[in-house]
């Protein structure tokens, strides 16, 4: 059945912060190599090392240049862009087989890929363009928040949680329930002012958003932390440093 | 959105045969001996090879079956059930009317089931917040009058083709620019896409990725965009004035089937520009 669940006990998802993202791409790589290598879902690529090399990725990484309206300097920021697990998800009501569907306990949108048939409608109905059809397999694919790790007690505590959150180098993802306000992750989007994507577009997605920083303000706290250090060692570490350096 | 030729094969051609046999279950056209049996074939032969365009959309064809089920959220399921429906209810009333037997109640079921088939297909795109040219009553409206348009042609009913082919055109011309208004009008932005309006003006620096993808090719489709008002004008001219020039001239079985060649060529046409021209608000993260 592809009604939506009248409400989810949880509302897992990411809260990713675009202050912090350096856009490395690490998060995309990780996700590949999960689903294809270690999960339930590969992700094919075809023609990967001729000329025109294409696959299905469940998490991209967008980069944009923003100028302030007050003429300063432009910056830039990444973007990473995956599924944002919608509360009213046009996705799945679309979906004629049933093959797409939300979970009810903890609100994660999934396909059943045994039962779809491959028509394209859930990627039209999607604004972000969080699923891709798989090219070999010819079905729909999706981030499933990793339901294969953090459902997964054969796997330590600390890797149960998506591999994109796992990976992120600069701890710019994280997961948790947003349906509750006292979550780490929903205390984090009420403090930096969490922002949904495309509001207009009534999906309700769960996934937030963390906007940059003010970089001007926020270097004038931190510069005078960051004066560099120019203190040599001292005693017997100076003397080590010294007696090394003359080693050469 | 690419403008497979599956899906314009699926909706020109079953739009056309749907249309037809709403009109010879309305009783309007000839419905026995010879002349009937060619109608009813033309009629089923242009739906089904529609349907079976359509199959050739989907990834995984022979799990085709499975799209009955959720008929009670999609349109696509519901369009599904809606042309088994049709197309059984049709058959039974060829078999009566070929047979010399009454037939009005059941041809007049048929005729409901084979528009609301057609509604049904429109709603599929119409449904789709996400294409705002797509997203608004006259995508059914403007399918609804095709298949209607099509109908009168294929059973040459000539002053009434006439009339319907030059209001089909006006309505295509004004669905035409209305879509052009909803599509600038719409409230998604690089802005909101990302979040960043607050920030500044966004302008894209980097794409995910370097080659195509499923997204790009899919919905992200922008050649033959700035041909749009050469194709309008030659579409205009194919699907309508053509073939009321060709039905002007005297009747004869050959006029009407030119004209209905014309027609639905022209109509083949403006489906390619229904899906190229529409915009995805997936593109304003690429664009
Ligand atoms: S982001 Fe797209 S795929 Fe994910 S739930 Fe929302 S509409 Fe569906
Ligand atoms: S592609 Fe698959 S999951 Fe998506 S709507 Fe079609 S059947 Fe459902």
């Amino acid at each position: 059945m592809t009604d939506l669940p009248q409400a989810t006990g949880k509302r897992l998802g990411l809260v990713i912060d675009l202050d912090t993202c350096v856009g490395c791409h690490a998060c995309v790589i990780a996700c590949k190599a999960w689903n294809t290598e270690e999960g339930q879902s590969p992700l094919a690529d075809m023609d990967a090392h001729g000329a025109h090399p294409s696959g299905a990725f469940l998490n991209r990484v967008h980069s944009y240049e923003v100028t302030p309206h007050d003429g300063t300097a432009p910056r830039i920021v990444h973007v990473p862009k995956s599924c944002l697990h919608c509360t009213d998800a046009p996705c799945v009501t679309v979906c004629p087989t049933g093959a797409s569907w939300k979970r009810a306990e903890d609100g994660i949108v999934l396909v059943n890929e045994a039962e779809c048939i491959g028509c394209g409608l859930c990627a039209w109905a999607c604004p972000y363009g969080a699923r891709e059809q798989d090219p070999a397999q010819k079905v729909m694919k999706k981030c499933t928040l990793c339901v294969d790790r953090i459902d997964n007690p054969a796997l330590p505590e600390i890797d149960r949680i998506p591999a994109c959150v796992r990976t992120c180098p600069t701890g710019a993802r994280h997961f948790g329930d947003l349906g509750d306000p006292d979550s780490a992750v929903s205390r984090l989007v009420a403090e930096r002012g969490g922002m949904a994507l495309m509001p207009e577009q009534d999906t309700g997605p769960v996934n937030r958003y963390l906007p940059p920083r003010d970089k001007e303000t926020e270097l004038d706290i931190l510069a005078p932390l960051l004066t560099p250090v120019t203190e040599g060692p001292k005693g017997f570490l100076g003397w080590l440093d010294r007696a090394l350096e003359k080693l050469g | 959105m690419h403008p497979a030729a599956s899906l314009i094969a699926f909706t020109t051609l079953s739009g056309a045969g749907f249309g037809l046999l709403a009109f010879m279950g309305l009783g309007l056209g000839v419905s026995r001996g010879w002349a009937g049996a060619g109608l009813f074939a033309l009629g089923f032969g242009l739906a089904l090879t529609g349907l079976a365009a359509s199959t050739a959309h989907l990834g995984r064809p022979e799990r085709a079956i499975k799209a009955f089920r959720e008929w009670r959220s999609s349109w696509l399921s519901r369009e599904a059930w809606l042309a088994l429906a049709a197309l059984g209810t049709l058959t039974l009333f060829a078999a009566l009317r070929l047979a010399n037997l009454p037939a009005l109640p059941v041809g007049i079921l048929g005729a409901a089931l084979a528009l609301f088939t057609v509604a049904a297909t429109a709603m599929i795109y119409a449904q789709l917040r996400t294409v705002p040219r797509w997203h608004h009553w006259s995508t059914p409206a403007i399918f609804l009058a095709h298949a209607v348009t099509a109908g009168t042609v294929l059973t040459g009913f000539r002053w009434p083709a006439i009339v319907l082919l030059m209001a089909t055109a006006l309505a295509q011309f004004v669905a035409w620019k209305t879509g052009d208004a909803r599509a600038a009008a719409s409230p998604t932005t690089r802005e909101s896409a990302t979040g960043l309006g607050p920030i500044g003006h966004v302008r894209p620096f980097e794409p995910p990725h370097t080659g195509n993808s499923y997204l790009t090719k899919e919905m992200v489709f922008v050649i033959g965009r700035k041909h749009a008002v050469k194709l309008r004008a030659l579409a205009l001219a194919l699907a309508y004035l053509a073939p009321v020039g060709v039905l002007l001239i005297p009747p004869h079985i050959v006029a009407v089937a030119f004209a209905a060649a014309l027609h639905l060529a022209g109509t083949a046409l403006t489906r390619w520009l229904f899906f190229a021209e529409a915009e995805h608000v997936l593109a304003r993260y690429y664009r």
